[in-house]
């Protein structure tokens, strides 16, 4: 048994030559082979690759996909995301635990399956949906998920759930999926079809300078949500001193509310890849990762394909285009349940086969990256709009958009409307216009999605998507007039409780006070002076939180507070008995109240 | 080495290129209060007790590196609050019972409560479930009085080269963990440096405790930031 396991697990590590920086691959690769990553076999990990149990430990236990003990044979991951509660997710996880005989969680009795949730699995426009190991069941209701059950009962095999393929490459063999793009506004820049080489081919005629100057006159600003400037980013990297560079693509896409990546990925991952080297070729840098989550895993054997390809082609690989000295590949790293690890120094981290806690700054990426070299991160939509750069030139971008943000954005809506899906619309765009477009169901809220988090109400739906407005990685959430705001933002704050890394104080400790205070508001029980108590406590923990996680979790509270502000004013009252504002009497008294078996008056 | 000159609450301060505001400030005799901080270790930035606002933004001092120009405040009524907020949630993040702990008098934790004004915290207690390893024959492990600050796993790592402690699991869940079923199984010595780093009364040597009464301990005189303690001689 034990020497098995040994061989199994050594074997493993051997894929990985042993190298301790790819321990995230390999207790993947261990959960995958053996179901779970035993201590057993932490302690096979850490003699072969020369480090410590304790040190594996720590990473396995700090991804959601991983574990320690057993789990069943095929794990349903119901996705309990906001969109997915507003959609039904509470009933259709009740007829699932139901017919299967458990709670949420559990393992059935004999292995064979497990029912747990987890965060936004990006399928927030075919919500509620559910991660079956690998296979994505969209728009559940109780009924398909009692079925979904009682077919796996007979031949616990995923696979078999796949009745119908979605649209586009959903159909492709290697993806096999009955996920549907939904692309609803098809924009020039990234939906507007792609030739593989294009825009290599203008690339290798120009220096490396020239290539970065090119970006830079785009005016081409990040996707992933904070907006920095990627020519400029590029030019850090290929400006600071290392032995190599190296090109990391963000596609971990976890922001709740947003799929856009996925799309991008699925229909066009030969632009994204060829931005990508376009990249490699302005930093001078031979090696390009895309940080894929683990909830796209599905879309892993597909992308590989699409690399082989390209290879084939000479488009990766040695003298890429048959130029010298042009040399770059592109790996795929497979993340595994953690938000947090689209932080791009987390991102790194997780990378390096450690835990996925974000790194301190300085020094920054670009002067220290992965491996200690200069290091770029950018997101998918990022590269896939360099690459069109290229093709179309600096001018014909940077008509696009408004004033000061040039270019088209990729955006995810869902939520309160008929038309969820992916829109690619020029920046400058108006809130109001995309509630028009997506056929919102009497708006009263949205969430922009993004570093900001912004919550906003009527009055702000004239503002315009754009870095100096409305800035956004791309998750807008519509929600409808009868949505109380506050549960909205209880709802953001359970996502970020489970998903800090909990390296700093405050996002750790400070995000479960600022839930047990906003629980107590929604619930009917605040007082007055709870909303002040929650406004400093949310300034406390954005302010001095040490990553962008902690920085804006609470900002969906505040948005609350501030734009709705009459709404919660309303809501709490002066408490009686002149009792302690963060005294809970009714959990104070419940033990005593057990014991001589009647209620308390007072409560 | 370039000297770079910046302030600190508007005085003037110098230090080298490359060196971190806390380490400039101490080189000029302001304390920043800290506590993930310790000896040469690599910064850690996981406590933020030494939050400054740095040119309009708030930055862990201990991580920060100092350049020229830069307005540095450290003293400011806000940044009191921060860190009086920061303190009280670490406080009621685990089982803290000062009044019969073996480290008062000794502890940072405490110590910085003192220098803060606090008496009692203004968060509810979260009163974890936390157990205590006593499996050792010279050191035991109070999770109840863990910080999370790590200094423990980078001493191990870093000074004894023995990685006996790490953090597994995350966000609120996140814990100390030892290479072992328990601390007795681990390369743990009593001789380790590590023994000595923990700033609060988790990591503990047996059979010395009350050696020195309370009331005769460094932060029982002065408080801490006084002159009795800085990160370089810990006790
Ligand atoms: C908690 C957190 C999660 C993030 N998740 C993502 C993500 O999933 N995808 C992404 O592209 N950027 C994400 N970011 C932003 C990245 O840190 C980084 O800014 C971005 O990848 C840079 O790429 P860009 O300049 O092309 O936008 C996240 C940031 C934080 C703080
Ligand atoms: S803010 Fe949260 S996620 Fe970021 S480092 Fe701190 S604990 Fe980790
Ligand atoms: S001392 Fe700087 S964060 Fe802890």
């Amino acid at each position: 048994m034990h020497q098995a396991l040994v061989t199994v697990v050594e074997d493993i590590c051997g894929r990985y030559g042993f190298d301790r920086t790819r321990m995230t691959d390999i207790v993947i690769a261990v959960q995958q082979r053996l179901g779970c990553v035993s201590t057993e076999a932490m302690e096979i990990i850490a003699s072969k690759v020369n480090s410590h149990r304790v040190e594996v430990e720590s990473v396995v236990t700090f991804y959601a996909f991983l574990s320690v003990k057993p789990r069943g044979r095929v794990i349903i991951r119901l996705c309990k995301d906001i969109v997915d509660w507003m959609k039904g997710y509470d009933e259709v996880a009740d007829a699932m635990a139901k017919e299967l005989g458990v709670t949420m969680g559990e393992t059935t009795a004999d292995g064979g399956i497990t029912l747990t949730s987890t965060p936004c699995i990006g399928m927030s426009d075919q919500a509620p949906a559910a991660l079956v190991n690998d296979v994505v069941v969209p728009n559940l209701t109780p009924e398909r998920g009692r079925q979904v059950i009682r077919d796996l009962r007979r031949h616990l095999d995923p696979a078999q759930l796949i009745t119908m393929v979605g649209d586009g490459n959903n159909a492709h063999p290697l993806v096999h999926s009955m996920v549907r793009n939904n692309i609803r506004r098809r924009g020039p820049v990234h939906f507007d079809g792609f030739e593989s080489g294009c825009a290599l081919e203008r690339t290798i005629d120009q220096t490396p300078e020239n290539v970065i100057a090119t970006i830079r006159a785009s005016r081409l600003r990040g996707r992933g949500g904070a907006g920095f400037a990627t020519g400029q980013k590029w030019e850090f990297a290929r400006n600071a001193s290392g032995e190599r560079r190296y090109v990391l693509c963000n596609a971990d896409e976890g922001e709740p509310g947003t799929f856009k990546d996925r799309v991008l990925l699925t229909e066009c991952p030969d632009q994204v890849f060829e931005g990508m080297t376009v990249a490699g070729y302005a930093l001078g840098s031979d090696s390009g990762i895309v940080y894929l989550r683990g909830e796209y895993a599905y879309l892993r054997a597909f992308l590989e394909n699409v690399l082989e390809t390209r290879r084939r082609q000479g488009l990766l690989g040695k003298a890429i285009l048959g130029k010298p000295g042009f040399d770059f590949d592109i790996r795929i790293q497979m993340g595994a349940g953690a938000y947090v690890c689209g932080e791009e120094t987390a991102l790194i981290s997780s990378c390096e086969g450690l835990r996925g806690d974000p790194k301190n700054r300085p020094p920054f990426p670009a002067q220290k990256g992965y491996m200690g070299c200069p290091t770029i991160v950018n997101n998918v939509e990022t590269f896939s709009a360099a690459a069109r750069i290229m093709e179309r030139g600096a001018n014909w971008f940077a008509e696009m958009g408004s004033e000061r943000t040039t270019g088209t954005k990729v955006l995810s809506i869902c939520g309160d409307c008929r038309k969820p899906g992916v829109y690619e619309v020029p920046f400058g765009i108006t809130a109001r216009e995309l509630l028009d477009m997506a056929d919102a169901d009497n708006p009263g809220a949205m969430l922009i999605g993004g570093p900001c988090r912004q919550m906003i109400g009527p009055e702000r739906f004239g503002g315009q998507i754009c870095y100096d407005d409305l800035a956004t990685g791309g998750a807008i959430l519509i929600f409808n007039r009868a949505r109380n705001k506050l549960e909205i933002a209880e709802h953001y704050l359970d996502f970020f409780i489970e998903e800090s890394c909990g390296h700093c104080t405050p996002c750790r400790v400070g995000l479960v006070l600022l839930k047990e205070v906003v629980h107590k508001v929604v619930s009917g029980a605040g007082e007055p002076s709870d909303l002040d108590y929650m406004r400093r406590l949310a300034n406390v923990i954005s302010q001095t939180s040490r990553c962008g996680l902690g920085q804006a979790a609470p900002n969906p509270v505040l948005g609350a507070l501030q734009n709705f502000h009459t709404l919660y004013a309303d809501m709490v009252s002066d408490r009686k008995l002149g009792l302690l504002s963060t005294f809970d009497l009714s959990k104070a008294v419940a033990d005593a109240e057990l014991r001589v078996g009647r209620m308390s008056q007072y409560v | 080495m370039s000297n770079v000159t910046f302030t600190i609450d508007g005085r003037e301060v110098s230090g080298r290129a490359g060196q971190t505001i806390l380490k400039a400030a101490e080189a000029s005799g302001i304390y920043i209060p800290r506590l993930c901080a310790y000896k040469n270790l690599v910064p850690h930035g996981s406590c933020r007790v030494c939050s400054v606002r740095v040119n309009g933004r708030i930055q862990a001092a201990c991580v920060q590196t100092i350049s020229d120009g830069m307005v540095v405040e450290n003293d400011s009524a806000e940044i009191r609050e921060f860190r009086t907020a920061i303190l009280d949630m670490l406080f009621v993040e685990g089982n803290h019972y000062c009044m019969f702990c073996e480290k008062s008098g000794l502890c940072e934790l405490q110590a910085l409560a003192y220098r803060f004004g606090i008496t009692a915290p203004q968060y509810p207690f979260l009163n974890p479930d936390r157990p205590v390893d006593l499996s050792h024959p010279d050191v035991y492990l109070d999770h109840n009085r863990c910080i999370l600050c790590g200094r423990c796993v980078r001493v191990s790592q870093e000074l004894d080269h023995k990685n006996v402690f790490q953090f597994v699991d995350r966000g609120y869940r996140k814990r100390l963990q030892v290479n072992g079923e328990a601390l007795a199984a681990t390369r743990l010595a009593v001789t380790d440096e590590v023994t000595a780093s923990c700033p609060t009364g988790a990591l503990m040597r047996k059979r010395v405790g009350y050696a020195v009464p309370i009331g005769q301990r460094p932060f029982d005189a002065q408080p801490i930031g006084a002159g009795n303690l800085q990160t370089e001689d810990s006790p």
